[in-house]
């Protein structure tokens, strides 16, 4: 034991199992596929624990590898291939790995029958790839590779069935919003090395240290750079706009890209640079404001969606919106605790609904389900642990993260209080339609008598019963031990201002909440099913806003799409088809023909000009030949330098 | 003795000769003696330095552009037969088409 983690075996493992099930896949039989496809994150997950063993045991953390090969050198710019360790990199990797694996043991089950399993089992293999890559990576563009790379395997995984003009139009619209906050994240880069002359966090933080007085300023743009780019991974106000649209990837895909592990990406870049953002308190409100706007604004717009993909969709991002919540309120370690509690119990929502709708043969609309407690037993009973988790009833998971966040947010002085009592609009509103979801697929009598609904496998179920497990029992660990735990790379969790007494009744009041959320539910959706609809009667205008979704896809597409469009079409038809290209034509003929034009004098036919060319030819030669040209030219000034004199 | 450069006076008159020859003349046949005027005229250089230097190599030279001439002269009269009979005419002007 030399006490070498061998760090770098997390990301490539997953990337073996990638290049072997992308390049073989196809000829492989299905069985092989799978244990492929099963082993590289399950081996990734052992190192991640061999890491984890290590530092429980001794192992002095921040823990570093740096390939003896550097990346990039150039003048005074050194960028390391480098692996780092630290107690947030090891919560965020055990999350993704962990879930990652449950994820890829659901599939065998959800995918068994598509054309694709083995490109499906690449793609997500891929994905493992760049999120370790993305969690481990110890500088600013190394962690941009990951952050990059996973938006590709987004891109892939929602476009997989491409025949579908929708999940292709949706890769494209996540690839493409996503690359708006990306120009944010390279801005931020840009900025970072101007001022830092680095993009190594640990060398960001030292010189922030070295610094107590330097604040605000460009370390404000840097972060509001930087946040530009958390937005559009973690799908938040203004760029949260592809998250609802990637549902139409395979339901795995939703829950471990775009629920469990890449949109928290945000959250976690936050975190890992919270030394800048501490340094700023105009970008933390801002951070905080888009958490807590995002947060309610999508949790309305989750009330009366009817797709069950889509409500989870929303819920997600609304979570998200929790999470920033948190970061905007310098809580890192709560919102890095609910990024995991939620990595749980939304990846057990998405499982779930994916095991609903594999076992309704590809229903997904709440009005045409219903009735699915008897025929999904163990889906249902997971399901229920989800819901109760993510609506903050203790002593789920998400009571504890979610309180732990909405606690700090309260200890923020005034504007804080605004903030938390936003977050505890959305609790009611997230138990309200986390219970409506409930109601409308498992309770009541089916609304498609036709199915007949069958349970899910137990490579199914079996990750669903793990992740109820968690999503029961994971915040147990309690949010003073965990930020503890953290306290080394996010920063301490200040609540010396409050008091056992308040936090109490915060929690009784959040658990009430969610109380009445439940409450209003079973009003709406078991005891007077035509409630709903006389309330969406009654409120036109209000319904009509969140089904359209407060009209922002609509709006995005008449202020930006359009015009841009307009422009690129223009360029294209005008600047690049008739300037550019046509231009080009014209002139490479014209050069062509004109030069023809000239040269075509010399080739006649004519015997005697050719023979006089011929004779002018050779008296040039002579000419050259016998005029002394050193001396011509020495004598009007000009000098040969030979052979060095 | 007759210094050296006579001879090669002589020899670039009837070069020079040969050229202005072929430039100007319109008939075929005088343009093909020119060139033979050239070729002569570069012999005689040939045979004036041979001498000079008391070195074979020019005579041997001589004797070869003699031979390249005479079979030039067979084939090069030849072709101005065949011109004749396709064009009626040996006026080199008329002449400027690769093809009859």
């Amino acid at each position: 034991m030399n006490g070498y983690l061998h760090l770098w075996l997390i990301p490539l493992l997953p990337f073996a199992g990638f290049l072997i099930n992308g390049i073989l896949g196809r000829r492989l039989p299905k069985a092989l596929v799978s244990t492929v496809a099963l082993l590289a994150p399950l081996a990734s997950f052992a190192v991640v624990l061999n890491a984890a063993r290590a530092a429980t045991s001794g192992l002095a953390l921040p823990y570093a590898e740096i390939c003896p090969v550097g990346w990039i050198n150039a003048g005074m710019l050194h960028i390391d291939f480098s692996f780092v360790l630290d107690q947030l990199s090891l919560v965020m990797l055990l999350v993704v790995t962990g879930v990652g694996f449950l994820i890829h043991i659901y599939s065998v089950g959800y995918m068994h029958d598509d054309e694709g399993y083995a490109r499906y089992f690449s793609y997500l293999n891929l994905f493992l790839f760049f999120m370790t890559v993305l969690v481990l990576a110890g500088n600013a563009l190394l962690m941009f590779v990951g952050w990059e790379g996973v938006g590709l395997a987004s891109y892939l995984l929602i476009g997989f069935w491409y025949q579908k003009t929708v999940a292709a139009e949706a890769g494209k619209k996540a690839f493409i919003v996503n690359r708006i906050g990306d120009f944010g994240f390279l801005i931020g880069m840009f900025l970072l090395l101007a001022n830092f002359g680095t993009l190594t966090f640990s060398e960001i933080a030292d010189k922030l240290a070295a610094n107590p007085a330097w604040s605000g300023g460009v370390l404000t743009s840097i972060a509001l750079c930087l946040l530009l780019g958390a937005t559009g991974k973690s799908a938040q106000l203004p760029l949260y706009i592809w998250l609802p649209d990637a549902m139409e990837g395979p339901t795995p895909v939703s829950a471990l890209i775009h629920a469990a592990t890449m949109v928290t990406a945000g959250v976690y870049m936050i975190a890992r640079t919270h030394a800048l953002y501490d340094r700023s308190p105009f970008a933390l409100s801002v951070v905080a404001i888009i958490g807590a706007a995002t947060a309610i604004f999508a949790a309305t717009i989750g009330l009366v969606q009817n797709d069950i993909k889509r409500v989870l969709a929303y819920s997600t991002i609304s979570q998200l919106g929790y999470m920033f919540l948190g970061c905007g309120v310098a809580a890192y370690s709560a919102a890095i605790f609910h990024l995991m509690t939620h990595a749980f119990f939304k990846a057990l929502l998405f499982l779930a609904a994916g095991s609903v709708i594999h076992g309704m043969g590809g229903v997904q609309d709440l009005r045409k389900l219903g009735g699915l407690r008897k025929h999904l037993p163990v889906t249902f009973w997971t399901m229920t642990a989800a819901v109760f988790a993510i609506a903050g009833f203790f002593p789920f998971a998400g009571f504890f993260s979610k309180d732990a966040i909405l606690y700090a947010a309260f200890l923020q002085g005034n504007s804080g209080k605004v903030l938390w009592f936003v977050g505890l609009v959305t609790a009611l509103l997230t138990s309200f339609y986390m219970f409506r979801l409930w109601y409308l697929t498992f309770m009541g009598k089916s609304r498609s008598p036709e199915v007949h609904p069958h349970e899910s496998p137990w490579s199914m179920l079996g990750p669903l019963v793990i992740l109820a497990l968690f999503s029961i029992g994971g915040g147990w660990i309690g949010i003073e031990r965990f930020a503890a735990y953290l306290a080394p790379s996010t920063g301490p969790l200040s609540l010396e201002t409050g008091s056992a007494h308040l936090e109490l009744v915060l929690s009784i009041l959040a658990v009430a909440v969610a109380l009445l959320g439940w409450f209003i539910a079973d009003r709406f959706y078991r005891q007077r099913p035509e409630a709903p609809a006389r309330l969406a009667a009654a409120v036109p205008a209000g319904y009509s806003v969140l089904a359209h979704k407060y009209w922002v896809d609509e709006f995005y597409g008449a202020v930006i799409v359009k015009p841009l469009m307009a422009v690129s079409k223009f360029v294209l038809e005008w600047v690049v088809e008739v300037a550019i290209l046509g231009g080009l034509a014209w002139l490479l003929g014209g050069i062509a023909t004109f030069t023809g034009a000239i040269l075509q004098r010399w080739q006649s036919g004519n015997l005697r000009s050719y023979a006089a060319w011929l004779a002018a030819g050779a008296a040039a030669l002579l000419l050259f030949a016998l005029v002394p040209w050193t001396t011509v030219l020495a004598n009007v000034g000009i000098h040969f330098n030979v052979a060095g004199h | 003795m007759i210094p050296l450069s006579w001879y090669l006076l002589l020899s670039a008159t009837l070069f020079s000769l040969g050229v202005v020859g072929f430039l100007i003349k319109r008939n075929l046949i005088t343009v093909f003696m020119s060139i033979e005027l050239m070729l002569n005229g570069v012999n005689l250089s040939f045979v004036t330095f041979a001498h000079q230097w008391h070195l074979v190599k020019g005579q041997i030279f001589v004797f070869f552009v003699m031979v390249v001439a005479a079979a030039e002269a067979a084939v090069g009269l030849a072709i101005i037969i065949a011109v004749f009979r396709a064009r009626s005419t040996l006026a080199v002007d008329r002449i400027d088409l690769m093809k009859l």
